[in-house]
């Protein structure tokens, strides 16, 4: 391997085809004239800065029956990420310096992408006492965001010291939005579908009293807040209106709430059971009209892997989650291009640059600013696939099983080197 | 029909041709001996995850009077309270032969999952699923209805008869199997309860009436169904006391003396006296409830009859 690629005739964002070179691992203008470049033709191919997911849960230490930071990492190349952060419901949980940087260092073994821990806000992901921040944040995991995703820091005054500490490092609380007094028992979207099955209603409101209450509290902090999973039409109004009045906040969306509405859960296939559940297609449609607007700034995948176990089960005791990693790509390209609503440079913004930039990470979503790393995601448009159950997760709870897909990621360059090349995983990025 | 899982599963006329059915097993139930030979040889499972001696009690008469062996499965105390699965259950008593098997479960959709998956092939009726469905007591309520409303009930609906059910409409499977298939059988359906009690979705229809006085007054109904109130939403808020409840919501000396003469007072069971329903009015001559009883046997077995000969046609 030289290390040095040509990538001829590739359309870039603004819609220009042109020649990428990248030499010794990084991009350049032109190629130097005296080195040796392997050429590839790219004809039909559009390159768009390497993804960036702000919500993957791998699940090592402790669940590696689910996911192990390597198959994770896999999965994430697969689906065109250079970079994936880990979110800290690990057992032992990431809560303390030292399982950030194990993670991490998992995340170096494997070779196939960034992998940047998540640290929990609080000891335990309890809710009680703020878990060591300031020490994950100069632990050589070098963490910004903090999240007890699975879990929502509900306790105001907890939320807003939380928010206050984070300022001292540029930190930022990624919160789970779910009241839990209102969510005993949810299981599903409330409304008259969740009625009819029989299943406890998670209600919207137990979504949106958290974010209005999390607003008030980052605008009397001047702190930075991140909405994970926004789940509904009345979270994106409420984000839409704090961006407005220029509170510092940002939020994402996942692929199947961009994609998948309740209906699904008629069947009792917990495949499609997932915390925030499913909504109804009017919060689909303002979901997506936010992602376009600018409201909701990225796409994160919240991939949780479950075991067959897990789901094998009647509808209340399966656990929550769905994979992701390897379709939103296709989900996002089907929301944003296909719908002719919006265009690639917003596509590398919701997955790459703009969760790159509120996670501080310099060497992602640079695009193809000469002299920085190469990071970069080569698809498909035309390409139509579908979706099997197996993927490179170890895990099989795709909710996207049987959907016909457009477009699909065909070369992940990670650093300089190929993690997949031609719908191929490598052992590790150039290798 | 292959399972019974949701009361939504029949049509105006399967649901008459069941009732029909469950009319002659009546019939059979009258007689000195209580027995058909009909299902000698296959095998009926009361796979119970929550404890109904009733129900049980019932679906295995039902099944031993059409002459099937019956297992009777309690989850108390057995493997599954050692954390076995609904699959590996279910599937471990099909492996021992298992024709029907008849399902209780604490998890909405259950019966539906068993149907649905590879797990088992058995038939699978659905005895109650968590706050979803239970198709069976809705068919021995629709039994009761039509026999106390029509003097020659066999072939009949329910058009033209109002009925009112009060209680607990959010978690109640009863309430819900019961408003599809009175509905599907041209009854009118209204409902009473708390607001905290009643969903939004069944509140829209337009058929909810929060006040107990209030909807006896403006739905003047044939009969009136009782809902047990379940001892976890007294202590979560849902309503302030059970005095409260029982003055508002309950059915008393007063209220019976305001419905028709003729209305038919139905709950099924076990009654909460003194809460939902008072002495008086649950001895009363309006009171269906042993008639329930009765036929909750009739109709089950009408149900295992129509699954099992269905799965030899």
């Amino acid at each position: 391997m030289t290390g040095n690629y040509l990538l001829q005739g590739v359309t870039i964002t603004t819609g220009e085809v042109r020649d990428v070179v990248i030499e010794s691992g990084l991009i350049v203008d032109k190629a130097s004239t005296g080195t040796s470049h392997e050429v590839m033709d790219c004809s039909g191919l559009v390159v768009l800065p390497g993804f960036v997911d702000l919500h993957t849960h791998l699940r090592e230490p402790g669940f590696e029956q689910s996911e192990t930071v390597a198959s994770g990492s896999r999965s994430a190349a697969a689906g065109g990420y250079t970079a994936i952060h880990a979110m800290a419901n690990t057992f032992p949980v990431a809560d303390t310096a030292g399982v950030v940087e194990q993670v991490a260092r998992l995340g170096e073994d494997a070779g196939l992408v960034f992998v940047q821990p998540i640290g929990a806000v609080t000891v335990g992901l309890k809710g009680e006492q703020l878990a060591e921040l300031g020490a994950m944040a100069q632990s050589k995991a070098r963490v910004r965001i903090f999240s007890d995703d699975g879990n929502c820091v509900h306790d105001p005054a907890l939320m807003r010291r939380a928010l206050e500490y984070v300022k001292a490092f540029d930190g930022v609380v990624a919160q789970h939005a779910q009241e839990p007094r209102l969510t005993v028992n949810a299981q599903m979207n409330e409304g008259a579908l969740a009625t009819k099955l029989g299943l406890g209603g998670w209600p919207k409101v137990a979504e949106e009293a958290i974010i209005a209450r999390d607003l008030m509290l980052t605008e009397l902090t001047g702190s930075r807040l991140h909405v994970c999973h926004v789940s509904t039409a009345g979270s994106v109004e409420l984000i839409r209106q704090a961006k407005a009045r220029g509170i510092n906040v940002s939020a994402e969306v996942t692929p199947h709430h961009l994609l998948l509405t309740e209906d699904l859960a008629s069947g009792y296939d917990p495949v499609y059971k997932v915390n925030p559940p499913l909504r109804s297609t009017a919060d689909v449609e303002a979901l997506r009209e936010g992602l376009i607007d600018g409201t909701i700034d990225v796409i994160a995948t919240d991939h949780a892997p479950h075991p067959k176990e897990s789901k094998d089960t009647d509808w209340a005791s399966a656990a929550f989650g769905m994979v992701g990693l390897e379709t939103a790509y296709s989900v996002a390209q089907q929301v944003l291009i296909d719908s002719g609503k919006s265009n690639f440079e917003r596509l590398g913004a919701v997955m790459s640059s703009n969760a790159a930039a509120i996670s501080g990470l310099a060497q992602q979503g640079k695009y193809l600013s000469a002299g920085s790393a190469a990071n970069l995601t080569l698809v498909d448009p035309k390409d139509s696939w579908d979706p099997k159950p197996q993927t490179l997760s170890m895990s099989e709870n795709n909710p996207f099983t049987g959907l016909k897909m457009q477009g699909r990621v065909r070369h992940t360059i990670y650093n300089g080197q190929f993690s997949y090349r031609d719908l191929s995983i490598m052992q590790r990025a150039g290798s | 029909m292959r399972h019974l899982l949701s009361a939504a599963d029949l049509d105006k006329d399967q649901a008459i041709k069941l009732l029909d059915l469950a009319e002659d097993m009546s019939d059979v139930n009258d007689r000195e001996i209580k027995k058909l030979p009909t299902l000698r040889g296959k095998t009926v499972v009361n796979l119970f995850f929550e404890d109904s001696t009733r129900t049980r009690i019932s679906f295995e008469l039902a099944a031993k009077r059409l002459s099937a062996d019956v297992i009777n499965f309690a989850a108390k105390g057995s493997s599954v309270s050692k954390g076995e699965s609904l699959k590996d259950t279910a599937q471990t008593l099909e492996a021992m032969g298992a024709d029907v098997i008849v399902l209780r479960h604490s998890s909405s959709g259950s019966a539906h999952r068993l149907a649905h998956t590879d797990w088992v092939g058995s038939a699978i009726v659905n005895a109650g699923d968590g706050s979803h469905e239970h198709p069976t007591q809705a068919l021995l309520d629709a039994m009761t209805i039509r026999q106390g409303a029509i003097k020659h009930p066999r072939g009949k609906d329910l058009t033209g008869i109002k009925v009112l059910i009060v209680g607990d409409l959010s978690h109640s499977r009863v309430a819900r199997s019961n408003l599809i298939l009175l509905t599907t059988l041209g009854a009118e359906v209204h409902v009473c309860g708390p607001a905290t009690l009643a969903p939004a979705s069944l509140v829209s229809s337009g058929r909810v009436h929060f006040l107990l006085d209030d909807a006896i007054k403006l739905v003047n109904p044939d009969v009136v169904m009782m809902l047990r109130v379940q001892q976890e939403r007294m202590s979560d808020s849902f309503f302030p006391t059970e005095r409260e409840y029982a003055r508002i919501w309950g059915l008393n000396k007063s209220r019976l003396a305001r419905i028709g003469e003729n209305t038919q007072i139905l709950h099924p069971g076990p009654m909460n006296r003194g809460l939902e329903i008072d002495a008086a009015s649950a001895d009363s001559k309006n009171s269906m409830v042993l008639n329930q009883v009765r036929n909750g046997v009739a109709v089950r077995m009408a149900v295992l009859l129509t699954l099992l000969s269905g799965e030899a046609s």
